[in-house]
């Protein structure tokens, strides 16, 4: 598996911690689906007080905070700094957010932001789309990982453009990459893994599911399936019918 | 029978208070402020009484129990029984789907034929659930238990049986008790009129307008993992106004009277509980469904007092059954 800043995980997957119906179908959630990383949105949530931190620290697994929420540089790094403090670790999800009906990440802004927060040591995961240039850009600032979107953060349309995720995934194969955002059924995480991208992270798809739990838990399952069959190094598609048992020398043919 | 006191006048002390006095127990009530206002969340509450609307995330006790509200209410306040009205945003239909296969008790009706003053799309009715106010519901108690001569007093010493229903002040004894921060605000327009309770769904910020009569309506609410108990956030503003302007434009125009904040008491599965820790009960962890679940928790104490029934939410002290068992 790919090590995110010298980081082996044992699971593929990645969740959030947003919108659940309470916390304790939240840690229900992570159970069933053994998801080793959470993300925490620092400006919503743990704004005020202990309780929410110590509900995650209570999952027992390495926090990914957020920048969710930011729609610029300055407000993103000032929570990027607001994170790593509250939480002790250099891990921080980039989100600078261009615009408001969409979510899509600000492209200028983000490289700008990852640059800033690089060279402040922190071990920047940018919420990016899969724009090549901009892939280039982000690791020329000093990023270690990418983290293009599927679809729009929370639309559940899941992997929205597969030539330019495909292209992304080719160009820099290298780069551990997980695809954030806008999966909404466990078939599109067995494709992003199957494309070869490292991990997959939602929130959505699994907090607003009738049974969170079991939701996590297909996730997991696809991610994992994705996962080996990428490795299992699939057969080529092709178009003409190819028999798996030979013809030649069988008895009677018409 | 032995006397009891109840620690707390927000709406559960009020309601094991009331459901007490009515079975003849002698009582008295303590509360640091004196009586029920500002300081506690119940004041700023909505006043929903939608057991099948919060069964959307709420599990099936608060579904169960919260049935029992409306009449319990309606021989202590006076309580609206108009059913309750769920709409979405046309580019949001599909919320308005997944809330219907979520969630008994309704029908699909056109929003104007219920509340002509909306526009017509498709809504859902939800005819047995009704609503009040919950500062005149409290003031109600507050007048019941006068007149059984009940004293509502800021100081005292508590005497025998102690029910603790202090919300989140309980959490010196009941460590696993969270604060959720809830914002909500208060206006007054002419130009609107609705006869229930409206949620708006929006996968983003889904908010209800509660009629007050005279013009005035309840938007609400927020819900933040924090015990924060400071000022309305701006964000919280904008997302409430935003969402009542999008119910009816007419709301722009609407005077805002009052904007409120508190932190609601919940543990972590956002289900109430009735926790014994030796003379004291402990009634706690209303979470959001504080008008809602008081009545049904009230019963239970009452019967639990009164009969010795063990209630359904009963959650006993671990180390104590622990230490009972030797």
């Amino acid at each position: 598996m790919a090590a995110f800043y010298g980081v082996t995980l044992d699971s593929p997957m990645m969740l959030g911690t947003a919108q659940y119906p309470s916390p304790k179908v939240l840690a229900d959630a992570f159970a069933a689906s053994g998801a080793g990383v959470a993300t925490v949105s620092l400006r919503r949530e743990a704004g005020g007080g202990q309780d929410f931190r110590a509900l995650v620290e209570g999952l027992g697994v390495r926090v990914l905070p957020n920048t969710a929420g930011c729609h610029s540089v300055k407000e993103a790094v000032t929570t990027a700094q607001m994170a790593r403090e509250l939480f002790g670790t250099a891990w921080i999800k980039l989100e600078v957010i261009g615009h408001a009906d969409t979510l899509q990440p600000d492209p200028f802004g983000l490289v700008e932001a990852a640059r800033i927060l690089c060279a402040e040591g922190f071990e920047v995961f940018p919420y990016t789309t899969e724009d090549l240039v901009l892939a280039e850009r982000l690791l020329q600032a000093g990023c270690g990982v990418l983290m293009p979107w599927g679809a729009p953060i929370g639309t559940g349309l899941g992997l929205n453009n597969r030539y330019g995720l495909r292209s992304l995934r080719a160009q820099f194969p290298e780069v551990p990459m997980v695809i954030d955002a806008g999966l909404g059924m466990p078939s599109q995480a067995a494709e992003a893994m199957e494309m070869g991208y490292d991990a997959i992270l939602l929130n959505t798809a699994v907090a607003k599911a009738g049974d969170p739990a079991a939701m996590a838990r297909a996730f997991a399952m696809a991610a994992e399936a994705g996962r080996l069959a990428r490795g299992a190094d699939p057969m080529a598609p092709r178009d003409m019918a190819a028999p798996s048992t030979p013809l030649i020398g069988k008895a009677w043919l018409e | 029978m032995a006397e009891v006191t109840i620690l707390g006048a927000g709406v559960a002390g009020l309601c094991v208070a009331s459901e007490l006095a009515g079975r003849g127990v002698a009582l008295r009530v303590i509360d640091p402020a004196g009586g029920p206002g500002a300081q506690g969340c119940s004041w700023w509450a909505g006043g929903m009484l939608a057991p099948d609307c919060e069964g959307e995330t709420a599990e099936e006790p608060v579904i169960r129990l919260g049935r029992e509200a409306a009449d319990w209410w309606a021989q202590r306040t006076a309580v609206t029984r108009a059913g309750s009205l769920v709409i979405a945003p046309a580019r949001d239909r599909g919320e308005l789907d997944r809330f219907a296969r979520r969630t008994r008790g309704h029908e699909s009706v056109d929003a104007t034929a219920l509340e002509p003053d909306l526009p017509s799309h498709t809504a859902l009715h939800f005819p047995a659930e009704a609503h009040l106010d919950p500062r005149a519901a409290l003031g109600d108690l507050l007048r019941g238990l006068a007149a059984r001569g009940v004293a509502v007093g800021s100081a005292g010493t508590p005497r025998g049986t102690v029910i603790d229903c202090r919300g989140l002040a309980a959490r010196d004894a009941l460590p696993d008790l969270r604060g959720v921060r809830g914002e909500m605000l208060l206006l007054r327009s002419r130009d609107v009129a609705l006869s229930r309770p409206v949620r708006l769904l929006h996968p983003r910020h889904p908010i209800y307008v509660v009629p007050r009569g005279d013009g005035g309506f309840m938007l609400g609410a927020t819900q933040i993992e924090t015990d924060a108990t400071g000022p309305v956030t701006a964000r919280a503003l904008l997302e409430l106004l935003s969402a009542a302007y999008a119910l009816h434009p007419a709301f722009a125009e609407a005077e805002v009277i009052e904007t409120g904040a508190d932190a609601r008491p919940a543990f972590a599965d956002n289900l109430p509980r009735i926790r014994r820790h030796g003379d004291v009960i402990h009634v706690n962890g209303l979470f959001r469904h504080g008008f809602l679940l008081a009545p049904a928790l009230a019963r239970m104490v009452a019967e639990l007092v009164t009969e010795g029934r063990i209630p359904e939410v009963m959650d006993e002290d671990r180390d104590q059954r622990h230490a009972a068992r030797g």
